[in-house]
């Protein structure tokens, strides 16, 4: 069943393409955020090679890689921030290894699985126009989750962001928030795996975010530029891949990256250095 | 003396901080030897030292970052872990850390400071932006308040972040060299802010700086740390007894903190 949308959103393949890239394109920026803000931006891209595990766990297990993946990655993701709490690690020394811990189990359990088969490539570099309506509706489910936590958290989160060890001291639960905004990013990078891909998962993270702190003058603001900048990526992405045939993800990235681009040459007063 | 028999001040209330015979050490190398230190509400306390002498470590220990390897803390006379309404306590960080692309303004910078007290997953209320319009006045930059903190001068972005630690309305105040490095009109509306909550509020400061020339009349008492010991704890006007001035000759204080022995 297809809604009556206009070119290039007509077909019911798209739709569900367009549903489940704008619930990523919401999500993505948001958490985000909050990565740039704690500089931890390459977070994603540790945890989506994680991700990637997962889904050939689930490959080889034959349950669903959608899940296999999500328990995968919430669970590393809150390991390398107990690290970086306890300063175990720094925090891209233990990015880094679970970053390649994380693509040598996925390379080998594919091994095992039979070969690099075609379903281990739709989570590499994403299919959003194979997504099913049963695929929309679990990343939906997953993005509205994100959606309220974060609208519950934020101003928890930014102050941590802004300045841990004050947090701290003001008795604000700083480890417990702290391993909550990597489980989120985790179920982010998930929901964002069949869009974009978990090879240019992280982009979405940080590309709309990068281009956000330039129009923005306060952080509220940000929230919500980044916001648009990932939702609007998402769209004009699956109508430029849908007028060119281009592959979907990466033509959603390149337009994210543009919109920074672009934000960055209007930035004319150098009010924030790169 | 154990300290709940001695951890009390004037009025049978407990200090808001109090530091017994303190030792710290990181491996071999001893930072804090058995440092004693008080702090009683109201009273406007500050710590100096030439560097490396243990301040910071020394607040970090007070606020319960560090636990001490040897002698008692007690904020509001309990172990800073076991202090359930920590907000009562106000931390100014050295030198703040502005990331240079923040994208937050004042305000909100500001207002992040309420959160632990109202409960971190509540919306502000009317309290809060109350709270908020006071600490922004105290530091006179009711006027910047939607301005983003990266477009203000070091000195402006000190006082955003004493108003933030102010925000919560907390009844000790810990600042750890807040003033290094800030013009002088910041220096003046600092000593304001802090003189106004110290002698009117009641609230406690420990103020850690090596210049004390803006505030050096307004202090309770002095402490002085040179190679992780107390080795002047008293009225200013004691220091000045000895020749030491921290007002006129600004410079003295630095001097005699660096000189031998």
């Amino acid at each position: 069943m297809s809604l009556p949308l206009p070119w290039p959103f007509e077909r019911e393949y798209m739709q569900l393409a367009l549903v489940s890239g704008l619930a990523v394109g919401a999500c993505a920026p948001l958490i985000g955020t909050f990565l740039v803000q704690k500089r931890l931006s390459l977070m994603g891209d540790g945890i989506g090679h994680m991700a990637f595990a997962g889904v050939a766990a689930g490959l080889l297990t034959g349950v669903s890689p959608l899940w296999t993946a999500l328990v995968v990655a919430v669970l590393g993701a809150m390991t390398i921030e107990w690290l970086r709490l306890r300063r175990r690690a720094s925090g891209d020394l233990a990015l880094a290894v679970f970053f390649y811990t994380g693509i040598a189990a996925g390379v080998v359990l594919t091994g095992l699985a039979g070969s690099l088969n075609s379903g281990v490539l739709t989570y590499l570099f994403g299919a959003v126009l194979t997504v099913s309506p049963g695929d929309a509706l679990s990343i939906c489910v997953l993005g509205v989750c994100i959606l309220a936590v974060v609208a519950v958290t934020w101003r928890a989160l930014f102050s941590v962001a802004l300045d841990e060890e004050a947090a701290r001291v003001a008795g604000m639960p700083v480890d417990a928030l702290s391993l909550g905004l990597a489980a989120l990013t985790a179920v982010t990078v998930v929901a964002a795996m069949r869009v974009v891909g978990v090879l240019l998962v992280a982009a979405l993270m940080v590309l709309p975010v990068g281009s956000a702190q330039r129009l923005a003058r306060s952080f509220g603001a940000t929230l919500r530029w980044a916001v648009a900048i990932g939702m609007g990526s998402v769209v004009v992405g699956l109508a430029v891949a849908r007028a060119a045939a281009l592959a979907p993800g990466g033509t959603i990235v390149l337009v994210a990256a543009a919109a920074f681009t672009v934000t960055a040459a209007l930035d004319v007063g150098g009010r924030r250095a790169a | 003396m154990p300290l709940s028999d001695a951890g009390h001040g004037a009025g049978g209330r407990p200090d808001a901080l109090r530091l017994e015979d303190v030792g710290f050490s990181y491996g071999r190398h001893g930072v804090l030897d058995g440092v004693s230190l008080c702090v009683g509400r109201g009273e406007f306390v500050a710590l100096a030292g030439p560097n490396g002498s243990g301040k910071s470590t020394l607040v970090r220990v007070a606020l319960g970052l560090t636990p001490p390897q040897g002698g008692e803390v007690r904020l509001f006379g309990e172990p800073p872990a076991h202090l359930r309404d920590r907000w009562r306590v106000g931390y100014v960080p050295q030198r703040a850390v502005v990331v240079d692309q923040l994208p937050a303004t004042v305000e909100e910078v500001v207002a992040s400071g309420c959160v632990a007290r109202r409960g971190w997953a509540r919306r502000p209320h009317a309290e809060d932006r109350h709270r908020v319009e006071q600490a922004l006045d105290v530091v006179a930059l009711t006027d910047r308040r939607r301005t983003p903190i990266v477009e203000l001068s070091g000195g402006q972005q000190q006082r955003v972040f004493i108003a933030r630690a102010l925000a919560s309305e907390p009844e000790l105040l810990v600042l750890d060299e807040p003033i290094a490095g800030v013009d002088a009109e910041s220096q003046t509306r600092f000593r304001d802010a802090l003189v106004t909550r110290c002698h009117n509020d009641g609230v406690a400061v420990l103020l850690v700086s090596h210049e004390l020339g803006a505030v050096a009349d307004d202090l309770d008492r002095l402490v002085v740390l040179r190679g992780g010991k107390v080795v002047f704890d008293g009225p200013p006007a004691d220091l000045t007894a000895e020749g030491v001035s921290l007002g006129v000759h600004r410079t003295d204080l630095p001097v005699w903190l660096e000189g031998p022995g």
